[in-house]
């Protein structure tokens, strides 16, 4: 955890918030634009910062925000958040090898403060997870680190959103900064020719699949990029790939 | 200002809820468990498609509909982050030089 000394001691811990700090300005600009929305769309000031506080998850609270405000049923709401975050669930597999050695209560807030960033950036660090406890420690100062500032940016451009929402005009598109971020960060994962070949089948997938609802285009786009690379890996390599080679 | 619809605030608890289950999904259980093989080869694609699922539909399409103009702001400027960061590996300057290119294209010339 970010507010445990013992992670925040190690040199890792440093790394995690430099490599996150080179896209705590997309994050913030992201964040930013997330809290103005949150209060245009029709929310009090304190109901949106208590979304800010409490949920955590920028893309679901944009999903949810205009079900709020048009009397949609709580279950609806809440389906389509659960739909949004999916995603996470794929995180959460590939992070529990990472993250098994602490006790429950730590792995769910360290699961909690993952976004999408601190996660892609702790995968890509750490390609395979810690074979002594040594190891595994400083990974997690590692992702507590990134998830640090990852949690600072947010929390505070937020606020600063949803206090000035009156006054920043939102044609400016300063959303559009947390897109580049994403956009940065992907390309920095298109180390391998199977992964970008990931990358575009998932894209066109997620624009194709569009029209379903509850953003359920985006676990479809992961679904079939991941599905179709693993059929190429097996046939490159006559259905006998040893795992975890590009990471 | 200060509202607090309790209707509200019972959808943003539960809705935090919802983020520790998805987050925190495949961490809840105790009992030891591995991923099947093939899933863990699997998993080295699906972060870049995550990334990809979420940053594409937000280049190239416009209330639902792809795009039907190269004339957008946000083409350009998709381009020259990407191109900065062949040139130069930063995230950084990936996002400040496609905001250089999006802001002149979206509040100048409005596309």
């Amino acid at each position: 955890m970010f507010y445990l000394r013992e992670h925040r001691q190690r040199a890792e811990f440093r790394e995690g918030v430099r490599d996150q700090a080179t896209v705590a300005m997309g994050i913030a600009a992201w964040g930013l634009m997330t809290g103005v929305a949150m209060v245009k769309s029709g929310l009090s000031a304190l109901e949106a910062l208590l979304m800010t506080l409490i949920v955590y998850a920028g893309s679901a609270q944009l999903a949810a925000v205009p079900m709020i405000a048009a009397g949609a049923p709580l279950w609806v709401i809440l389906a389509a958040a659960f739909c949004v975050n999916l995603r996470f669930m794929v995180f959460s597999a590939h992070l529990r090898p990472y993250l098994m050695h602490l006790p429950r209560w730590q792995r769910l807030v360290s699961g909690y403060v993952t976004g999408d960033l601190s996660y892609v950036f702790f995968a890509r660090r750490f390609p395979k997870p810690g074979q002594t406890p040594q190891e595994l420690a400083r990974q997690q100062a590692y992702l507590m680190g990134n998830c640090a500032v990852n949690y600072v940016a947010w929390m505070l451009s937020s606020v600063v959103g949803v206090l000035l929402a009156n006054a920043i005009p939102t044609a400016w598109g300063l959303g559009f900064a947390g897109i580049l971020a994403l956009l940065g960060v992907l390309s920095s994962l298109a180390s391998s020719p199977l992964r970008i070949v990931s990358a575009g089948v998932a894209g066109a997938a997620a624009v194709a699949a569009w029209a379903l609802p509850l953003k359920l285009n985006i676990l479809v786009a992961i679904a079939s990029a991941v599905a179709i690379c693993l059929i190429i890996e097996s046939r490159a390599s006559g259905g006998d790939a040893p795992g975890g080679r590009h990471v | 200002m200060f509202d607090l619809n309790p209707w509200t605030l019972l959808t943003i608890v539960a809705m935090g809820v919802v983020t520790v289950i998805t987050r925190g999904f495949f961490l809840i259980s105790s009992k030891p468990w591995t991923l099947p093989h093939w899933a863990q080869r699997g998993l080295q694609y699906a972060p870049i498609a995550a990334l990809s699922a979420v940053v594409i539909p937000e280049i190239v399409m416009t209330q639902g509909q792809l795009i039907h103009t190269w004339q957008d702001a946000r083409l350009f400027a998709a381009a020259a982050g990407v191109a900065w960061f062949v040139w130069q590996r930063g995230v950084l300057g990936t996002i400040v030089a496609g905001m250089l290119v999006y802001l002149p294209l979206k509040i100048g010339l409005g596309w």
